[in-house]
């Protein structure tokens, strides 16, 4: 039975459907949670600054500065100018990837087959947020605002001879992870669709987000 | 090093990146672009998009997943994010070139080595690999925006068992990489220190780049055949260019 998470102070709280984008805007210093409602499912996220859009996550920038490989909680995520966007305040899931990037029609023609290339992605979930969401009209953005983004409760080892496998999830249903914002963010979404590899367990399921506001708000 | 099977030896230009500088060029479809360290201590920031159609990028994350690696060496390729090949690593003599640092940011020099303006050393100065490449890019009307991921040459940085990375320092001195380019690339170049750089003093390597008409591509490819993947990857260059040899 899918659970919702409910809070104080909360500001938006919704359920994104299996496969879909979505978008929301989160002000600096207020918490956003996405929560696996039904577990194992691989949440592709990008955060772009409200402010001025041409500063975004960036997963080298935070993977030099931290040199540290995996998104935990503590982590601070950094822009593409080196600036901290937001902190990972809180999580119970372990681990989260941002050397997988986002699946894509392109992409899985060359992972699996050409054969796959309709098949719905994460990159086309971009897209049609770019094309049609009033976030990303109100902000001007486009497919130049789009980099290597996070995979929330994904799971991709890597091994120190370098190797980088794509295991099962380490997530399960009610698992959560949640950032507080240190600037004015532009949150965008794919709850990935692909249905290739295990990082969904192969069913893409529901999840929910949530912003509320800090304690002392 | 001996006779290349990927060149036909005869050198169509060459020149010199000095250590800390930045370079940039469009490399054609069949060219192979050489880069030699010529002291211990290289790294080259590269990266590069589609010359013609510039939104075209390479792209890390699909680069590394698509060839279930961390790191890019000898028989990897650069995957753009429209699932095509840019560029083959035919040959790398240091066996590593990381792509999960990016290039070097001027906090990250400032903080390691100091500061030397242009008033202070002239020419000598402190560079950093992303000043360098964003100059390199606005000669092309390309910004912060487009600047993604790069592949770091000659510079290996690796996890260990916790996930704590580290930067691996080598001798680079006279070793090669080889690229082979699948497509018409506009290609930006840093030859700053790596982010990760723990170098007593700010000391990186000369970078002769030189430029080879590549060979054609034998029955049994370094990097075509690596990996269905690749295969793939190069089944769609092949469909883009449908109308040309490849």
């Amino acid at each position: 039975m899918t659970v919702l998470q409910n809070f104080e102070k909360t500001v938006l709280s919704e359920v994104c459907p299996a496969g879909e984008a979505w978008m929301c805007e989160v002000k600096k210093g207020q918490y956003f949670r996405i929560i696996d409602l039904e577990g194992n499912q691989a949440v592709d996220t990008l955060f772009i600054s409200a402010e001025n859009p041409s500063e975004r996550y960036s997963a080298t920038d935070t993977l030099a500065i931290n040199q540290y490989i995996y998104l935990e909680k503590g982590t601070t995520l950094y822009s593409n100018v080196g600036r901290p966007m937001a902190i990972i305040h809180d999580d119970n899931c372990g681990r989260h990837d941002t050397l997988g990037g986002a699946c894509s029609c392109e992409s899985n023609s060359v992972r699996y087959a050409h054969e796959t290339y309709p098949m719905h992605s994460c990159r086309n979930n971009f897209m049609y947020a770019l094309a049609k969401h009033p976030i990303a009209q109100k902000h001007g953005l486009n497919v130049r605002h789009i980099g290597p983004n996070i995979n929330f409760f994904m799971n991709v080892p890597v091994t120190a001879e370098g190797a980088l496998k794509f295991e099962d999830g380490i997530s399960a249903p009610g698992k959560y992870v949640e950032i507080q914002a240190k600037m004015d963010l532009i949150v965008l979404i794919s709850n990935c669709p692909q249905l290739n590899n295990p990082c969904n367990a192969y069913n893409p399921t529901q999840i929910q987000l949530v912003v509320r506001d800090s304690e002392e708000a | 090093m001996g006779l290349s099977n990927y060149h036909n030896n005869q050198t169509l230009w060459t020149e010199v990146l000095p250590g800390g500088h930045h370079w940039s060029g469009r490399i054609q479809k069949g060219a192979l672009l050489q880069f030699k360290a010529l002291s211990a201590h290289a790294n080259v920031s590269l990266f590069c998009v589609h010359a013609d159609d510039k939104l075209e990028r390479f792209n890390m994350p699909d680069s590394l997943k698509g060839q279930h690696t961390a790191f890019l060496s000898t028989g990897n390729v650069l995957y753009s994010d429209l699932g095509r090949v840019m560029a083959s690593i035919v040959t790398d003599e240091h066996g590593w070139n990381d792509t999960l640092c990016g290039a070097s940011r001027p906090e990250q020099i400032k903080k390691q080595f100091g500061t030397r303006t242009f008033q202070d050393a002239r020419n000598q100065m402190y560079q950093s690999g992303v000043d360098g490449l964003l100059v390199e890019m606005a000669k092309f009307s390309l910004n912060q925006s487009d600047l993604s991921a790069t592949v770091n040459l000659f510079s290996k940085v690796a996890p260990d068992a916790t996930g704590k990375l580290s930067y691996v320092t080598a001798d680079n001195t006279d070793q090669i990489v080889e690229l082979r380019f699948q497509m018409d690339c506009l290609v930006f170049l840093s030859a700053a220190p790596h982010a990760l750089d723990s170098s007593a003093s700010y000391s990186p390597a000369d970078i002769q780049l030189s430029l080879f008409k590549a060979n054609p591509l034998s029955e049994s490819d370094i990097c075509r055949d690596a990996c269905p993947q690749n295969q793939r990857a190069f089944a769609n260059n092949a469909r883009y260019y449908a109308l040309s040899s490849i």
